[in-house]
């Protein structure tokens, strides 16, 4: 749509910015402010520099949380991602099939993120949750609490139940954008099934798989309160991401300055990723 | 295989659904039950932990904060996200695609991240503890999210209805109450489901922005676990009743939502 320049417009965006910036600039500056300080409270402040930066950068702590992060943001994003697509590929296309399933699939949405951490708590316990009785009486000898092989399976089962529904419905708008015409199309040319997908569902549905992953990476690199309630980030601190380190660190131990500096480095990376990936999807999308 | 092609969704909505099974399970056994026995159904079925979520008020009173915040917070980010999204779909004007993508990126935000400061920031302009506090700190991600929806919806509205409403003498906000935006209700229904979604499961930020006057049921469930031991069946009880609410909202707008998502703003 070819848009009218009008600088009044500026007006209508005015409560936008005003609540946003009130909730992000503010609090962002706080932690700017004790990034570069150091503090034994009654608000006296010391001038530090980029020390906190150059101790979070260098320490073993920190690189050990982004390891376990990048790490679990990978394996979420392949098993995700391409089990979404496909369950969104067998979903029925019309009749009452399609209300039951995209009703019953939001479901994992719309549950508050500890309950959810809470439910496979209970869902995992090794003596009486379904799956840890399931496991240990299948002979396995599961325990997510003690063994850290366990907590991670369990934490990465609980994501997939979590959020692989987005990818689902997301993938699944995609398809349902693709006009009749193209299969009809594939069919005559006696195209395989794969080369369907490929030629055909794969390039229709790019622009919301970009949202998908991004909106994937996004949340699960953020991911907080769902492990913190299931493990608590242990046994140890083999669950232990970037933001319940964070939080150990800031809330429980008082460390302000290296937490903050912890927060613009993480929120940083945060940004840095979703912005290049963003361009490079842009860019192709100018070519094709 | 196309005739065995339902046996995926079922199977994947069987896994989704046994989690929320197991919770109702607990939610309706005795305490001596879950601890002793290892059952698939309840034995003795009760109904003795809802009674005491509706009877005692540090329970239910942490539903209806809930419902509280996450309603107010709807309300003012759909408020405050209605012309500022009509600005973005209709106008150019002076960093309007920066403005943009800073509103974005406070949803990438890690909540983690503001939790400390959010704190102080609220204690300093005294609306800690308060109902509004959490639903202005949820404007953080809400805001964005609803210009971000509202925006592909209107622009999807042709400018021509704007037009001729000016020609046949509607002033702005005329058009904009009583043309424009009854044109966009379902648009106006999913970004309301959707921020009414992201407040309702959001703990980090709610947490820390209350104590006891305000404090979401979320709250009082991780409180609960922690402190007086481990009861079970209560936390399930209290765990299966905050999936009610999603589960109405949903119902509703399930119509709204593959359309919703089919625009790719979701």
């Amino acid at each position: 749509m070819n848009k009218t320049v009008n600088q009044k417009a500026w007006l209508f965006v005015i409560p936008v910015f005003v609540l946003v910036a009130f909730n992000a600039i503010i609090p962002l500056m706080t932690v700017v402010n004790y990034a570069f300080q150091e503090t034994f409270g009654n608000n006296v402040f010391m001038w530090e520099g980029t020390r906190w930066f150059k101790q979070i950068l260098l320490s073993d702590r920190f690189h050990a949380a982004l390891g376990r992060q990048i790490l679990f943001t990978l394996i979420i994003l392949f098993i995700q991602i391409p089990l979404g697509i496909f369950i969104a590929l067998t979903m029925p296309k019309e009749g009452i099939g399609v209300s039951v399933c995209l009703v019953l699939m939001s479901m994992p949405l719309l549950i508050p993120w500890n309950v959810v951490g809470a439910m496979w708590n209970i869902f995992a316990l090794p003596d009486i949750g379904f799956l840890g009785h399931s496991l240990n009486a299948l002979g396995f000898d599961y325990n997510f609490t003690q063994q850290s092989g366990d907590a991670w399976f369990t934490t990465v089962l609980m994501d997939v139940w979590h959020w692989t529904s987005l990818v689902v419905l997301l993938s699944y708008a995609g398809l349902r954008s693709i006009q009749p015409a193209y299969y009809q199309a594939a069919e005559i040319d006696g195209a395989s099934r794969w080369s369907v997908f490929r030629h055909i569902e794969l390039p229709k549905m790019k622009k919301v798989l970009t949202i998908a992953i991004l909106l994937r990476f996004m949340d699960s690199f953020m991911i907080y309160t769902e492990p913190f309630v299931l493990t608590g980030g242990g046994p140890g601190n083999a669950t232990a991401f970037l933001s319940i380190d964070l939080v150990k660190m800031a809330l429980g131990q008082f460390d302000l300055g290296p937490a903050a500096a912890m927060s613009l480095i993480y929120f940083f990376i945060v940004l840095t990723v979703c912005w290049v990936f963003y361009n490079l999807m842009m860019k192709n999308e100018g070519q094709s | 295989m196309k005739k065995y092609k339902w046996i995926v969704p079922t199977l994947y909505i069987i896994f989704l659904m046994l989690p929320i099974y197991w919770l109702l399970n607990m939610s309706f056994k005795t305490t001596t039950e879950i601890i002793n026995t290892y059952t698939l159904w309840p034995n003795e079925f009760t109904l003795e932990n809802y009674k005491k979520i509706f009877t005692d008020s540090t329970w239910y009173t942490g539903y209806l904060n809930s419902i509280y915040y996450v309603v107010l917070n709807t309300i003012i980010s759909v408020a405050a996200a209605l012309p500022a999204a009509y600005a973005f779909s209709r106008y150019k004007f002076l960093g309007d695609k920066h403005l943009f993508f800073w509103l974005l990126t406070n949803r990438m935000a890690p909540p983690a991240v503001f939790a400390l400061p959010f704190f102080q920031f609220y204690s300093s302009v005294n609306l800690f503890d308060t109902h509004v506090a959490v639903a202005l700190s949820h404007c953080l991600f809400n805001i964005p999210l609803a210009v971000w929806i509202l925006e592909g919806f209107m622009s999807a509205v042709p400018k021509e209805l704007d037009e001729t409403a000016y020609v046949d003498g509607y002033s702005f906000w005329k058009f904009f109450l009583k043309i424009f935006i009854p044109t966009i209700t379902a648009g106006i229904g999913i970004t309301m489901f959707f921020c009414f979604m992201f407040s309702w499961v959001e703990l980090l930020l709610a947490k820390t922005l209350t104590a006891v006057a305000a404090k979401p049921i979320a709250a009082t469930m991780t409180r609960t676990a922690s402190t007086s031991g481990y009861e079970l069946g209560l936390l399930a009880a209290a765990g299966s009743l905050t999936i009610v609410p999603g589960a109405i909202v949903i119902y509703f707008v399930r119509n709204y939502i593959a359309k919703g998502f089919a625009l790719g703003r979701v």
